[in-house]
């Protein structure tokens, strides 16, 4: 089975928000959540970079370690998925994520932020594949298809890559060595321990 | 003034040399990064490689943040690697601490009933009582502490009950369990809360630590062997257990609000430090607390119903709060002893 993993070639990102848009109505997203924006760094300053951001799908997901009721779980892909009929909506894995991918649909108080959700990597939840159950609660489930994640399968500019990690950080090196620079794969030391040398 | 004007040429003359200088520094630290740039291979520099570098960032800042196009505006930090260090504060501090701190007090708290036993009403009971708390006072000790129970439980359920209840329920019951325990803390801490504010306010004159204090502590407030130190209303263990029930509770209600609130003037990280004092506070607290249950129950005669019934015998003030049962029969609140030979209920 694949590693897999996002990974955002910030050189290559024109901040055009398709991947958030797609992912929006791919998955029939509510208002007020969004399991992937882009973020541009350095705004107007020589050098900015602007880099897209959804769940990194961490290993050793702390999500997953701190949850109270134990609701993550991790496909055969490395594919960090949760159960909202288990979860309590907390905000525990909200505190421990280092991307900021948990959301919640309530921005109330006393603690009534309803059931998280986040980026599934377009592979839903806990209910069988392509139910109607499962894309109420978490959006279709592409990866069950054959698919790969809708926002970079659509990334006009090929800035966002998913799939497995060994074949993407291959054609991350392969860009940084032919063009001279990387700025990084950005997320990847926190969410996987590793780096890609550029 | 003329000493005035005769210095102002060389005070300028100083002030520009400084600005000079921090001039000078500034354009050395801002031209810095131009060296760092990158070259192509014919030693060039490309004006486009020149870009934020991701480690270079995290090496300055604990976050990433930038600007984005979404109304919500904290969706704008991309990454802040610190949730693994409140991680394992979680996962691995926090469980120590309330492990040592619970089972330590309990585990004290067996021997000490063991060695000790309870603590007994040396002179018997004498038959006639006094007023020891008022029907308000014991109400409000009685709300804060049915909620601070029920507090502490959905709590420790939050830190424990992942290893420790969910393999002997299952997930569904343990999900709807913490569902409604989640409840229960976050509404059950405004009564407490406001418990925590009314004992701060109708026990405070009582303590005020005094010289009756130090000689009771240094009599190690006769909990070994059989002394008696002479103590007010409260002793220097209750006056203890007063500012900690008042500090804690201020702890655990300040830095929970903050965390039902989120984002209300904190980030992230500052809901992570809410969270670190919540759960140690709270699981010191807890700790505390059972030695107050201890010793108000099974740990001495005669006094839970003191709390309970509101009148305490007057030969256990005198035991315990010699200098209270004086004053209060000074004020007249002590009856005076029945007559002889009268019927005593059998007990």
């Amino acid at each position: 089975m694949a590693r897999m993993k996002f990974l955002c070639d910030a050189d290559r990102c024109i901040e055009c928000n398709a991947c958030v848009t797609a992912c929006k109505n791919e998955h029939e997203v509510p208002w007020g959540i969004n399991r992937r924006r882009v973020v541009t760094i350095n705004d107007g300053k020589p050098g900015e970079r602007s880099v897209t951001m959804a769940c990194m799908h961490c290993t050793d997901a702390p999500c997953a370690a701190v949850c109270p009721v134990n609701c993550f779980y991790t496909t055969a892909d490395a594919v960090v998925l949760h159960s909202k009929d288990l979860c309590i909506g907390c905000g525990y894995c909200f505190y421990a994520c280092p991307f900021g991918a948990p959301q919640y649909p309530k921005v109330g108080n006393f603690g009534s932020r309803g059931k998280m959700d986040k980026c599934t990597y377009c592979s839903g939840g806990p209910e069988p594949d392509g139910s109607l159950a499962e894309f109420e609660k978490y959006g279709t489930n592409r990866l069950a298809e054959g698919k790969l994640p809708l926002c970079a399968e659509m990334c006009s500019t090929k800035s966002l890559l998913a799939g497995d990690g060994e074949i993407i950080a291959q054609i991350y090196k392969e860009r940084v060595v032919k063009r001279g620079y990387g700025s990084g794969a950005w997320g990847w030391k926190t969410a996987y321990r590793e780096t890609i040398a550029s | 003034m003329i000493k005035g004007t005769a210095e102002m040429p060389k005070l300028s003359a100083r002030l520009r040399f400084i600005v000079g200088a921090m001039a000078l520094a500034l354009i050395v630290a801002v031209a810095a990064p131009v060296t760092a740039q990158q070259r192509n291979p014919d030693s060039s520099v490309n004006p486009t490689a020149s870009s934020v570098r991701e480690d270079q960032l995290l090496n300055e800042l604990d976050r990433i943040s930038g600007r984005c196009t979404i109304p919500d505006q904290k969706a704008c930090t991309i990454e802040q690697p610190a949730g693994r260090d409140w991680r394992h504060f979680h996962e691995v501090t926090l469980r120590w601490i309330g492990a040592i701190s619970i089972l330590g007090m309990l585990a004290l708290l067996v021997i000490f009933y063991l060695v000790r036993g309870m603590v007994r009403l040396e002179s018997g009971r004498s038959g006639r009582v006094l007023v020891r708390f008022s029907v308000f006072e014991r109400l409000v000790h009685w709300m804060t502490a049915a909620c601070f129970i029920l507090l502490a439980i959905s709590g420790l359920n939050i830190t424990f009950g992942r290893p420790l209840l969910l393999p002997l329920i299952g997930p569904d019951a343990f999900t709807a369990w913490s569902q409604w325990a989640k409840y229960a803390h976050n509404y059950l801490s405004f009564p407490f809360t406001l418990g925590v504010f009314t004992i701060f306010l109708m026990w405070i004159a009582w303590n005020i630590p005094n010289r009756v204090d130090v000689e009771w502590m240094k009599r190690g407030g006769g909990i070994v062997g059989h002394d008696h130190p002479p103590a007010d209303r409260f002793n220097a263990g209750q006056k203890m257990i007063y500012w900690i029930v008042v500090l804690g509770g201020t702890a655990v209600a300040v830095s929970g609000y903050i965390l039902m609130f989120p984002f209300y003037g904190t980030n992230i990280a500052g809901m992570q430090v809410a969270q670190v004092v919540h759960g140690v506070a709270a699981l010191l607290f807890v700790a505390v607390m059972l030695a107050h249950i201890y010793i108000g129950t099974i740990g001495m005669e005669g006094a839970f119903e003191g709390m309970w019934d509101g009148t305490v015998d007057v030969n256990w003030a005198k035991e315990h709060h010699r200098v209270w049962l004086e004053k209060e029969i000074v004020e007249g609140h002590v009856a005076a002893p029945p007559p002889k030979g009268k019927m005593q209920p059998a007990e």
